[in-house]
């Protein structure tokens, strides 16, 4: 098993006709993820890779191919408007991978999807994969993952893929990663993540990459010393970055002593997660966890 | 995106928040006409993109029309430097002077975005004129703030909730209220990231003003907005990192010497989280950004290349989207485009055609140390050092 995505995802791909949403599409596809469908205004009745229709609306792609996962590549503009079509369409997993969504755009989708039963991961980000299940949706190269046990969710995308490269190369597996982005404002929170991983029985243990800003890796802490019983490591990121600049990723940047790498470390350290000292250390770390744990 | 103090309180005016009597001058001509029209006494504050402008000498108070030209040319064409600014300071080509203002209060009034929430907060605080920041960490308690609902908006009872706690007299909980609702007005329509009214004050005479006006505009919220990109100020920002941003290059300017180009904003943090761990310091942040290419690559490397405290490079690139042969072929495009300026580099690729983008820059003529992971990397830049 795993979260979020797996066998019976049917995945529609939002802006299917673009460079990105097509290369993707292809990629996700070939991985094994069940692809059923496109949606770009303007462009239906066309066909993806000559046989995945491609619809107008999303609700028409959901009606006529039970579409349940949708990936998102609309053009900042327009992606807020793309995440209510699915929300209200119907679809119960999005992953939106557009970068550069004006912030008080997400505030709004945010707020409309609060007490709907849908989950919203990104904006932002790389997406979700279940190596098991071959099913990828996002934009990881699918290659470096390897069917196991361990869960991953990071803010971040190519950091994402170094974890996950260090763990396969030392022949641990992942149940689920997830690419929960790099925006201030998202739909998921490391919290909702943990709280997944927690019910998901083929989830023994968690890798967490945070970093700089905000409060988020605090809260994963405290939910982790309340309701977590498998175990963690964790690895934050921008130890050496100054306070007031902000390190690409919207949501990056030390606006108080509590957004700092120190402060989330010691917060989660307290939480009983086991801190990564260092980028290069992921693996070996999660596999000292996993061995002391077994052992 | 920032913009300057008079730009700011010319849109905080505009939408019913009173500001101080004043006009921008970029001579000293004009600025003793703008004091003339004021009469008495008048403030003359630097145009810069900084904070701390008061103790750096950025602000001056003078008592006549000659005192105000000879404020103003002290200040305009020079470098100020501020705790904010690096060593060289930011350039002053504006000032703007204002009616000086007799306080009774100095309140602080500000607007942000906050990831807890998932939404904007209003931030208000009796202590006024002093760094917010300094506030929440030694009195917590003088910080007042309320949650606002994208969809209602910031509610009529949220600013009067606000005002009574900022202990106003009760004469002034109206004005106080709206004026805070107007300025949730601002955030809303210009796409707000921050705005900052630091002090708002209550005068002696019973008005409120906004004494000082911080207004930052959300980047990816711009393409909306065509018509506020004329109060960009380039000559306020780095140029390296304005040259970057035109290139769509995520750059930071930072204070170490050892240059770093990556792929991805956490994977870059993590590579300057490396250099540092071997005891030296980052020159810069750069991630390249999405669907790079060769070009973009000799880009990014370029641009750190042209930082003359840059004595080594660390490439980190986890290709994926990006394959590791158009990275190499980028950076070799750099090296011929700038060949006095190349440094020795300590090149990581994994991903999609590692083999190959390896390959590529072994066989060049470049100084280039190939490692393969991020603990030979940081070996490497320790042997560098």
């Amino acid at each position: 098993m795993s979260i979020l995505v797996d066998e019976n995802t049917r995945l529609l791909v939002q802006g299917i006709t673009g460079r990105e949403g097509s290369f993707h599409a292809g990629r996700c596809r070939e991985y094994g993820t069940n692809l059923v469908a496109g949606v770009t205004p303007g462009r239906g009745g066309v066909m993806f890779e000559d046989s995945v229709p491609v619809f107008n609306t999303v609700a028409q792609a959901v009606a006529e191919t039970g579409a349940n996962a949708s990936l998102i590549f609309v053009p900042p503009p327009f992606a807020a408007d793309a995440i209510v079509e699915s929300v209200d369409a119907g679809v119960s997993v999005i992953a939106c991978i557009t970068e550069g969504i004006p912030v008080l755009d997400s505030v709004k989708v945010v707020r409309y999807i609060r007490d709907k039963a849908v989950t919203l991961v990104g904006p932002n980000c790389p997406g979700i994969i279940s190596p098991g299940a071959r099913c990828k949706m996002g934009i990881m190269p699918g290659d470096i993952h390897l069917p196991g046990s361990v869960g991953v969710v990071s803010r971040s995308g190519t950091l994402t893929y170094e974890a996950v490269g260090q763990l396969t190369g030392l022949g641990i597996g992942q149940s689920t990663c997830v690419g929960i982005g790099g925006d201030p404002v998202n739909g998921t929170s490391f919290v909702d993540i943990f709280q997944r991983f927690q019910d998901d029985p083929d989830t023994d243990a968690v890798v967490m990459i945070g970093e700089i800003g905000g409060t988020r890796e605090q809260e994963a802490a405290e939910f982790i010393k309340g309701h977590f019983t498998k175990p963690v490591v964790a690895l934050i990121v921008g130890q050496s970055a100054p306070a007031g600049k902000r390190m690409g990723h919207a949501g990056a940047i030390i606006t108080g002593s509590s957004a700092r790498a120190e402060e989330k470390a010691k917060a989660l350290a307290a939480a009983g997660v086991g801190i990564i000292p260092a980028p290069g250390e992921i693996g070996k770390t999660t596999q000292e966890m996993i061995g002391a744990d077994s052992g | 995106m920032k913009i300057h103090e008079y730009q700011a309180k010319e849109i905080l005016a505009k939408h019913g928040i009173p500001v101080p009597v004043g006009s921008v001058a970029s001579t000293p001509r004009e600025a003793a006409k703008a004091a003339g029209e004021i009469g008495g006494k008048a403030v003359v504050k630097a145009q810069v993109h900084a904070g701390g402008r008061g103790k750096a000498g950025g602000i001056k108070v003078v008592s006549s029309a000659d005192d105000a030209a000879k404020a103003a040319e002290g200040m305009l064409g020079t470098q100020l430097v501020t705790f904010q600014t690096g060593p060289e300071g930011v350039p002053v080509r504006r000032v703007l002077v204002e009616e000086a203002i007799d306080t009774d209060r100095e309140l602080y009034l500000g607007m942000v975005i906050d990831g807890a929430s998932q939404g904007v907060v209003a931030i208000a605080s009796s202590a006024g004129g002093i760094e917010i920041e300094e506030v929440a960490e030694h009195t917590p308690e003088r910080i007042l703030r309320v949650s606002v609902d994208p969809v209602l908006g910031l509610q009529p009872y949220q600013g009067r909730r606000l005002a009574y706690g900022l202990d106003v007299k009760p004469e002034l909980v109206r004005p106080v209220a709206e004026l805070i609702g107007n300025l949730y007005r601002v955030f809303e329509s210009y796409d707000c990231s921050l705005v900052e009214i630091n002090p708002l004050v209550i005068t002696e005479d019973g008005r409120v003003l906004a004494l000082d006006a911080k207004l930052s505009i959300d980047d990816d919220a711009m393409f909306r907005h065509g018509d506020l990109a004329g109060l960009l100020d380039a000559e306020q920002e780095d140029a390296l990192e304005l040259e970057a941003r035109q290139a769509d290059i995520n750059y930071v300017k930072l204070d170490g010497d050892v240059g770093c180009i990556v792929n991805g904003a956490g994977l870059a943090m993590a590579t300057m989280d490396v250099i540092g761990a071997a005891g030296a310091a980052p020159a810069n942040f750069l991630d390249i950004g999405g669907g790079a290419d060769e070009e973009k690559v000799s880009k990014a490397l370029q641009i750190v290349l042209s930082d003359s405290s840059v004595k080594r490079v660390l490439v980190n690139i986890f290709g994926g989207i990006l394959r590791c042969d158009v990275a190499a072929r980028g950076l070799l495009l750099a090296a011929e485009a700038m060949p006095n300026a190349t440094r020795p580099m300590v090149v990581r690729m994994l991903g999609t055609n590692a083999d190959e983008g390896r390959h590529i820059l072994s066989g060049s003529s470049l100084d280039v140390t190939l490692v393969d992971d991020l603990n030979q990397a940081a070996e490497a830049i320790k042997a560098a050092g």
